[in-house]
């Protein structure tokens, strides 16, 4: 039978000319898949965190300045831009500037995590920890350093990943759609800080 | 391009000479398979010697089983369980049987081996993930067992885990310090397996299918297994955050899920301020999902076993497929009816309700497709069609007492019972089983090359029949009658009357157990003497039927990837081999076949 045959029994045509269904790569879906699996599991911290939080009379709002929290989250969402910019050129065929706009974007995160870490210090600094803290119920720091610890954990492995995919696109191993796939999780983590900020930063800001 | 990258995923790796990439590091779906099946089999049964020894201890008491302070000198001093040891067993029971058996084995197992054959694919397409989902649960099932050999063993608070008790620490009893944080630590392992082995499922499911193998030609087996990995996809990735915040709790001195103002044993709780229930929803929201992903491999397999020996498609393989889907979606709606007597508001107990009664729609849908499906079918009578009608009895008895439990105002009195205990265990766990027991006796010749012996197949399913309503049918009465679960003994004046049923329990439970053993023995008997088998011994028509060899060779289809022409199930018409046509088959079909 020829494939002219097949595709009249009126069954899912572009199979039979090997397209795959839904024309997305594997490794594409699997980031796709995973960043559905992710989005789960910080909505499980957050929501955890909201519960508490609405549970909790007096809950500590501790924070008087959005200066470093609003530098951090200008500096996430322009390294997602960089890493726009990288898988642009990558598509375009410029090797060195898809590179280069990779590690722009690898910095970028550099940054954010020791301005993180800055200001984790500060706090602990101030008495916060897991279990104690100056302002209220220890949950405020429990919940805190756990939430962004989860989101400093993951721009760790978003730094290792766009070093290692960027270095190896560089050497030829990895193409274009690697750094597209790693460049999806960048987005990912930048999204999900997204919802840190406000949950976290703005409805602890004190009056 | 995007299809050429695709394409150019499939795994086109050579196949492996040395004995550890072939049998131990192997990265072929159809051994990864066979070791999840294998580690499902040495949890089952620790598992079911687990139950033996809970059943001998809840039907007299005071019995001295031998040995059993070799396992633990200070739970069984002169082999006597301690009350406190009676509930770490079962403990782990529960979590064992859960995870490691009703997960891995309908899911993982079967859906390893033969998702990917049915697609018509090669293999996944990421293999090394593949292979690391197996490690990484083996890993988990080693942590959870080596809680066994710690200081005071292993968790008593039952697989549910419940908080505070479970947050505490060791001043919540034996077990509540090492054995909960081994326990939380080994569940976010697993938790980790599974999301790479959802990864490749729905995957392959989705990008690695062969020519003409459009959605709705996939064999129902298959779309159990994808729905089931889409649902493994989210649920885990709640328990894993979940278990660390327990962790958390145990050793950086967190009080998510500890209450202020707790007194144990005398003694106020250092911690303030976290949330007993916040545990019940995050876990939940995962364990109810959980009850799907166990039994919706086993809904596929029956199927899938029950078209073969019908020689007749279902009444509706769509419906079918919706009515899994709507289970899937359905089943995280759900999850607050495991909490109608937690302390919720009410009012949440009353939106909790609603979508679990709808959810017995899709259910019973299921469970009318197949018994309008096996209405005047001439059903070939072997093992593994008999282990599905099992299943689908099971299923049906299970789940009428869930109609009564999905009521608040009824849960109130029955839960925490062995009505609830009965409940889960037939719907659940037995219907699984036996949708295993199905798929075992099914895919045995193409998995081993060998058949499996029938009479024996036939002795064990009746056996096994019989025993699980013998063991679980006087759960549902003792529930009725107030017995409530995890009590280790039955002191009680108004539950004296019951100790005679519950002896009756054990024995039963002890003879179904044993009847296993015919099991193991056919298992491994035809493993290396069973006749050998051919490639289509049930005259089938989906694709693990259509590999060149058998068991098939290290690329599935001898470097030839099969195109598929038809629906999966074309029984019951002319075909040239006889009265069905295989889904590689080019012929034209003559009479009546859903193409039709």
């Amino acid at each position: 039978m020829s494939q002219a045959d097949l595709a009249m029994e009126g069954h899912a045509p572009g199979l039979v000319t090997g397209i795959p269904p839904f024309s997305v790569p594997a490794k594409k879906m699997a980031i796709w898949l995973f960043i559905i699996a992710d989005a789960a599991t910080f909505a499980g911290c957050l929501v955890a965190y909201g519960f508490l939080r609405n549970g909790t009379p007096h809950w500590p709002t501790p924070f008087h300045s959005i200066v470093n929290v609003a530098i951090m989250t200008f500096i996430l969402l322009t390294s997602s831009l960089t890493m726009l910019f990288g898988v642009r050129a990558a598509k375009a065929g410029d090797k060195s500037a898809a590179f280069r706009w990779t590690l722009i974007t690898a910095i970028g995160g550099i940054i954010f995590a020791l301005l993180h870490i800055r200001e984790w210090l500060g706090l602990i600094g101030e008495g916060m920890t897991m279990f104690h803290n100056p302002w209220g119920t220890s949950l405020f720091g429990a919940s805190f350093f756990s939430i962004t610890g989860l989101h400093l954990l993951h721009v760790t492995g978003g730094v290792i990943a766009l070093l290692a995919v960027g270095i190896r696109y560089m050497g030829g191993r990895y193409k274009a759609d690697d750094l597209e796939v790693t460049g999806l999780y960048w987005h990912f983590v930048d999204l999900v800080w997204m919802f840190v900020v406000p949950l976290v930063y703005l409805l602890n800001l004190s009056h | 391009m995007h299809d050429m990258s695709a394409q150019a995923h499939v795994a086109h790796h050579a196949p492996p000479t040395s004995f550890i990439r072939k049998h131990i590091f192997s990265i072929d779906h159809k051994v990864i398979g066979k070791q999840y099946y294998g580690l499902a089999l040495v949890a089952v049964f620790v598992g079911m010697v687990l139950s033996w020894l809970m059943r001998l201890h809840l039907g007299w008491t005071n019995l001295a089983i031998p040995g059993l302070h070799w396992l633990s000198s200070t739970g069984a001093p002169g082999n006597v369980m301690t009350p406190e040891y009676y509930l770490q067993l079962m403990t782990m029971h529960g979590t064992i049987m859960v995870f490691f058996v009703l997960t891995t084995a309908p899911f993982a197992a079967f859906g390893n081996f033969f998702l990917p054959i049915q697609v018509g694919a090669e293999d996944m397409p990421f293999p090394r993930f593949n292979m690391m989902s197996f490690w990484v649960t083996l890993v988990a099932f080693l942590v959870m067992i080596s809680s066994f050999f710690v200081s005071d063993g292993p968790t008593l608070g039952g697989w549910t885990q419940y908080a505070p008790l479970s947050a505490v620490g060791s001043v919540a009893g034996p077990g509540q310090g090492m054995g909960v944080i081994l326990w939380a630590s080994s569940i976010a392992i697993f938790c980790i397996g599974q999301l790479l082995g959802s990864l490749n499922f729905i995957t392959t499911t989705l990008d690695m299918r062969t020519k003409g193998m459009s959605l709705w030609r996939l064999p129902l087996s298959t779309w159990g297994w994808f729905i089931t990995s889409v649902m493994g996809l989210t649920a885990f990735a709640v328990l894993m955050p979940a278990c660390i915040l327990l962790i958390l709790d145990h050793v950086a001195g967190t009080s998510f899920f500890v209450a202020s103002n707790l007194v144990l044993n005398d003694q106020l709780q250092p911690h303030a301020g976290g949330s007993t229930l916040l545990w019940q929803h995050l876990f939940w929201f995962f364990g109810h999902p959980e009850v799907y992903i166990a039994i919706v491999p086993g809904m596929g397999i029956v199927s899938h076993v029950l078209t073969v020996n019908m020689r007749r498609p279902m009444l509706s393989h769509r419906v079918l497929v919706y009515s899994m889907g709507a289970l899937a979606v359905l089943s995280y709606m759900v999850y607050g009816h495991h909490m109608f007597v937690s302390g919720m508001n009410p009012i949440s107990s009353i939106v909790f309700s609603f979508p679990t009664l709808i959810i017995t729609i899709p259910s019973t849908i299921i469970v009318l497709i197949w018994l309008g499906s096996l209405y005047g079918s001439r059903l070939r009578i072997n093992s593994a069609s008999l282990f599905a009608l099992g299943m689908i009895s099971m299923f049906i008895s299970g789940g009428v007492s869930g109609f009564f439990l999905a009521q608040p105002s009824l849960d109130i009195m029955l839960h925490a019972t062995y009505f609830v205990v009965g409940h889960f265990h037939l719907v659940m766990a037995v219907a699984a089983i036996f949708g295993i027991f199905s798929g075992t006796y099914f895919w045995f010749p193409k998995m081993f090359g060998r058949m499996m012996d029938e009479r024996l197949g036939k002795i064990h399913f009746w056996l096994t029949f019989v025993g699980a309503y013998c063991i679980f049918m006087p759960f549902h009465y003792a529930g009725l009658a107030g017995n409530v679960r995890r009590y280790q003994a039955f002191v009680d004046d108004y539950l004296q009357p019951l100790i005679p049923l519950h002896r009756f329990i054990t024995v039963a439970a002890l003879a179904t157990g044993a009847a296993q053993f015919i099991f193991l023995y056919n298992l491994i008997h035809s493993r290396y003497w069973g006749e050998k088998a051919p490639d289509n011994p049930w005259q089938a028509t989906s694709l693990e039927w259509a590999t060149p060899t058998t068991p098939p060779p290290y690329d599935n289809f001898g470097g030839k990837l099969p195109v598929v022409y038809h629906d999966p199930y074309q029984y019951g018409i002319e075909g040239s081999t006889g009265d069905y046509v295989m889904q590689n088959s080019p012929e034209k079909i003559q009479s009546v076949g859903e193409e039709a």
